[in-house]
């Protein structure tokens, strides 16, 4: 599926090779097209509305600028099978645990980079986490920390997967 | 759907000990991005949204899902002690549905 802004570009491009009559057909043949697509707009919006990267840090962070260190990620070097990465998040530290507020943890290269958000609490004897993601091709992975105090760091990790696990 | 909810949890624990809690769900995880093999249609997301971990009542840990996470999630993670009490633990899906497991903790 082409993203909407790249499909439109594609379309003033050809319209200028093209002589006035037939870009009228070829109007009137796209209108036709997008009717008869409509029932089947919300799964094409769903695709159109993944963040970016930057979207899904700035969702999560806001403005602030993540320092790197503190955030440690165990993550297999090669993943045979994308559908089920086994990892896990910790921030590293004496008092980290009681100062971290949230760990969000991105693949920067999946169709939807957003992997996972944990959220701690004072009762959390560590700031640490193990999950499963699912990695759709070889890429970084990132986490960041969110602190009480405001500062927030990172940590990255390349994984190279062997078999994508997105499906379809 | 989901369904067998399972947690990890040491049967006792002394006050102030730090405890790993392991937790497990079957569930699909449909992302959204596959296609059904006979219509070529999408299949809809369907996924476990949200995870809460609350101690007597009050949340001690909590998990934002998204479709990345792995069919069946399994989250691990860590509390303190603080005496003897109950844990909740509860899922949640795309639709609100919730699913959730009960289980008491006996501190000495």
């Amino acid at each position: 599926m082409t993203h909407p802004r790249s499909e439109k570009k594609l379309m003033t491009r050809k319209m200028k090779l093209i002589p006035v009559d037939r870009r009228q057909v070829m109007y009137g043949a796209a209108a036709a097209a997008l009717a008869a697509a409509m029932p089947a707009l919300p799964a094409f919006a769903q695709a159109a509305q993944q963040p970016t990267m930057g979207e899904a840090l700035k969702a999560a962070i806001g403005d602030a600028k993540p320092i790197e260190g503190k955030v440690k990620l165990d993550l297999p070097e090669v993943a045979e099978n994308g559908n089920t990465v086994p990892y896990t998040v910790s921030v590293e530290g004496d008092s980290a645990a009681g100062q971290v507020k949230a760990v969000y943890v991105f693949a920067t290269k999946n169709p939807n980079p957003n992997v996972a958000s944990f959220f701690f609490s004072p009762r959390s004897g560590k700031a640490q986490v193990s999950s499963r993601m699912r990695l759709g091709s070889t890429q970084d992975v990132v986490a960041v920390a969110q602190m009480k105090d405001g500062s927030v760091y990172m940590g990255k990790r390349t994984v190279k997967v062997t078999i994508g696990g997105c499906g379809g | 759907m989901a369904s067998k909810p399972r947690i990890k949890i040491p049967s006792s624990a002394k006050v102030g000990d730090v405890i790993e809690i392991k937790t497990l769900i079957t569930h699909n995880m449909e992302t959204g991005q596959r296609k059904d093999p006979k219509t070529g249609k999408l299949i809809p997301r369907d996924i476990i949204k949200t995870f809460v971990a609350k101690f007597n009542g009050e949340e001690v840990f909590r998990t934002e899902m998204n479709p990345a996470v792995s069919a069946n999630p399994y989250i691990s993670f860590f509390v303190t002690v603080p005496g003897s009490g109950d844990f909740e633990f509860i899922w949640t899906d795309d639709k609100g549905q919730t699913w959730s497991v009960k289980e008491p903790l006996k501190a000495s």
